[in-house]
């Protein structure tokens, strides 16, 4: 009896929890983002985090979205991903998120896109890399704001055929994890399919973190192999830059740094000319598009003065992210009469959406992934700046180099063709003067 | 024990009643519940003197089994999945409790810091079949036969992971008060003399070695099925680090102040990182230390303490 009564009383407690809908137009509308505040990402995060402050204080300042002003709620992927989980799921139920944007890490968007499933709310993609997100499952609430690994490899392979098409060997030192294992392993193979009797002499996995770089640089050197790739970042990529730099390997072999965009300001004099350089989509703070864009030369100004530093690839992505999801809904009232729209109706708006985040216009496909233009090039050296610039850039269409819907990146690269590196839709820049 | 059991009772009526109070502390308090299994592993430990720094490797094997499980699509119910991922678990440190509990103190501390980051290292370099550092998600199963939508099983999970803690509380108590358990004791007080008194010294720790991975096996698979995610770091030196601080915090003399200990601690964290996102290191830290300035012997402890008249 008194198990019956309780069963009863927890089932009412159960009833009485779960939310009850209603679409009337909030008071604000709280986003939570979720970035690294702390651990070696950081050098991601915190651009990430400035970026995302300064665009939500420009929304409001023009009266927010839909009339509604927009707060933020930043939470630490530092903790580690069961934290962030937790946290995650705090933001949503107890702060009342409306949408979230989430992450940095590749792992934690995977492991985040499934708890936005099961909390219903619209999850934005905002700089993860991992194809396998999309590829591997269908999340109905996650969209995906820029583009991905494959892509980004695919780019870079690209330029490099295209550019040094003498090139016999080639090493990979990358990071050891899962991240820097599908990078290289993605890279890896579309140059097989663009340049199928390429010799890979060596393919290095030093630690994650790890502080020096004397052992990978000797080998190197002693293998001379004409092209190095390191898809690595943050301090990992510095470090290893500065000690081969210091060693005069910088200039011995190609470089290929497909993320090294990130890196340019901080490495200065270490990075000589004649480095390919990759920025995770068509972010470069010297855009040869964009660079007379009023918006863009505003943004790019006031960010350099609030933060000492020009924007790098995190903070294109965030002003991606933030377009997306004004104009998401935006595009969601129009559809529902002017009135705010309900999570089903954001979602629906997603679909297709076409926005202009900083630089070039990014399209969601039906996937719920973004087709983002990717930008590569190789550094020169001006005296305008006291770190290596971007001369001869290569910006490839997302439409292009996007494994196409259904496929899976590893599969459809592999029977990429030649010709591809050559396709008319690719332009090409000389340096900005 | 009379004390134990009242003060339990108390923590587990306040426990109990959150769900109805503040329901989005559920999942906190799971979480918390869950993490305690795994401390209470590390306290059985503490009884006999001897700290392992590499608890994690139960932790994980726990999580991962559980993982692996609903990943191969059998089915399995949550009642199923926890004892699975425990057995795994106590099955590992059985086998390598041969090893381990020949030794004592700094050297028992760091052979199971080694083991752990062996398995760590694994679960990071077999990309293909544990998903590397990404980790491996966890698609919420069944709970006694229902398939349940997330609220209710928040709910139901938090009570059965309750229900799972006060059965382990009562069994590990008595355990601890049973000749095993006090045999525990003496090795810790004297090692030669229980040798000599004809018990051998080291079936009582490799007993109390496979209790305490079992715990710490059960407390993984709760925390994967709560969060839907295990990773890598489950098993690395850091979080053991964690569960041997929240014994200490907790107070290592009982069986409560695992659970006491977790739920403090789970409540800081979660606070400090809902409050300042960018310095919640530095407020746990700080909130750590004034915890161990001010109750030296562990919060249970400290109550205890006093009513005892200095125990």
């Amino acid at each position: 009896m008194i198990a019956k009564a309780a069963m009863a009383a927890l089932s009412a407690a159960v009833l009485a929890i779960t939310p009850a809908s209603a679409v009337e137009k909030p008071k604000e509308l709280v986003i939570g983002i979720t970035t690294f505040l702390s651990g070696p990402a950081s050098v991601f995060g915190v651009p990430g985090k400035n970026a995302a402050d300064m665009l939500i204080a420009d929304i409001n300042a023009k009266g927010g979205i839909l009339g509604v002003p927009v707060r933020a709620i930043v939470i630490d992927e530092g903790a580690g991903a069961n934290q962030l989980m937790s946290e995650y799921r705090r933001v949503v139920l107890n702060e009342g998120a409306q949408v979230m944007l989430a992450s940095v890490s590749s792992a934690n968007c995977l492991a985040l896109s499934p708890v936005a499933e099961d909390l219903e709310v619209p999850n934005i993609l905002w700089d993860c890399s991992s194809p396998r997100i999309f590829e591997d499952n269908k999340y109905k609430y996650s969209v995906r704001t820029q583009a991905h690994t494959g892509a980004e490899m695919l780019a870079a392979a690209l330029y490099l055929v295209k550019n040094k098409p003498n090139f016999k060997t080639i090493a990979g030192v990358n990071q050891d994890y899962a991240a820097g294992r599908d990078q290289w392993g993605l890279f890896l193979t579309a140059l097989k399919a663009l340049k199928p009797d390429v010799q890979v002499v060596a393919e290095l996995f030093p630690k994650f973190g790890a502080p020096d770089y004397s052992t990978e640089i000797s080998r190197l050197q002693a293998l001379k192999p004409d092209v190095v790739v390191n898809t690595s970042w943050g301090g990992d990529l510095d470090t290893f830059v500065q000690q081969a730099a210091a060693r005069g390997f910088m200039t011995q072999s190609t470089f290929v740094l497909p993320l090294g965009e990130s890196s340019l300001e901080r490495l200065g004099d270490a990075v000589p000319a004649g480095v390919i350089i990759g920025g995770r989509g068509d972010h470069y703070f010297l855009h040869p598009k964009h660079l007379k864009d009023a918006a863009f030369q505003d943004f790019v100004k006031r960010y350099h003065d609030k933060t000492g530093a020009y924007p790098i690839y995190p903070v294109f992505h965030m002003a991606q992210a933030m377009a997306a999801l004004q104009d998401a809904y935006v595009k969601a009232a129009k559809d529902n009469n002017g009135q705010w729209p309900s999570k089903d109706q954001l979602l629906a708006a997603f679909q297709n959406l076409k926005f202009h985040g900083l630089t070039s216009d990014v399209t969601i496909r039906a996937d719920h992934q973004g087709l983002e233009d990717q930008l590569i090039g190789t550094t020169i050296r001006v005296p305008q700046y006291p770190f290596a610039v971007l001369d001869n850039i290569s910006i490839y269409p997302g439409a292009l180099v996007t494994t196409p819907i259904g496929d899976k990146s590893a599969e459809w690269l592999s029977k990429i063709k030649p010709a591809m590196a050559s396709d008319p839709s690719i332009e090409t820049f000389a340096a900005a003067k | 024990m009379r004390f134990d059991l009242l003060f339990g009772a108390i923590a587990f009526c306040a426990v109990a009643g959150v769900p109805f109070f503040i329901p989005w502390a559920t999942v906190m308090l799971t979480i918390a519940l869950g993490v305690g299994l795994a401390v209470l592993g590390v306290v059985v430990l503490l009884r006999a003197g001897q700290i392992s720094f590499g608890h994690g490797l139960y932790y994980a094997a726990g999580a991962y089994t559980v993982a692996f499980l609903v990943q191969a699509r059998l089915g399995l119910d949550t009642l199923l999945l926890l004892p699975a991922g425990a057995l795994v678990a106590t099955v590992i440190a059985v086998a390598f409790g041969f090893f381990a509990v020949r030794y004592r103190d700094i050297f028992f501390a760091m052979i199971n810091l080694a083991v752990s980051m062996v398995a760590f290292s694994l679960l990071e370099k077999l990309y293909s079949i544990t998903g590397g550092g990404d980790g491996l998600n966890v698609a919420r199963p069944t709970l006694a036969g229902l398939k349940l939508g997330r609220v209710s099983f928040e709910f139901w999970m938090f009570y059965t992971t309750l229900a799972i803690v006060v059965v382990v509380a009562l069994v590990v108590g008595r355990y601890l008060a049973s000749p095993l358990g006090k045999g525990l004791e003496a090795i810790k007080s004297n090692e030669t003399r229980l040798e000599y008194l004809g018990v051998s010294s080291a079936r009582i720790l490799h007993i109390a070695y496979g209790v305490s991975a079992c715990l710490a096996g059960l407390g993984g698979g709760v925390i994967a099925i709560v969060t839907g995610h295990v990773a890598p770091e489950f098993a690395y030196w850091v979080r053991s680090g964690e569960f041997v601080f929240i014994a200490i915090l907790g107070g290592a003399g009982n069986v409560v102040g695992a659970f006491a200990g977790s739920i403090v601690y789970e409540i800081v964290r979660n606070y400090a990182a809902a409050f300042a996102a960018d310095y919640w290191q530095t407020i746990l830290g700080v909130s750590l230390i004034a915890i161990i300035m001010f109750a030296p012997q562990g919060l249970t402890q400290m109550r205890f303490g006093k009513k005892r008249g200095g125990a």
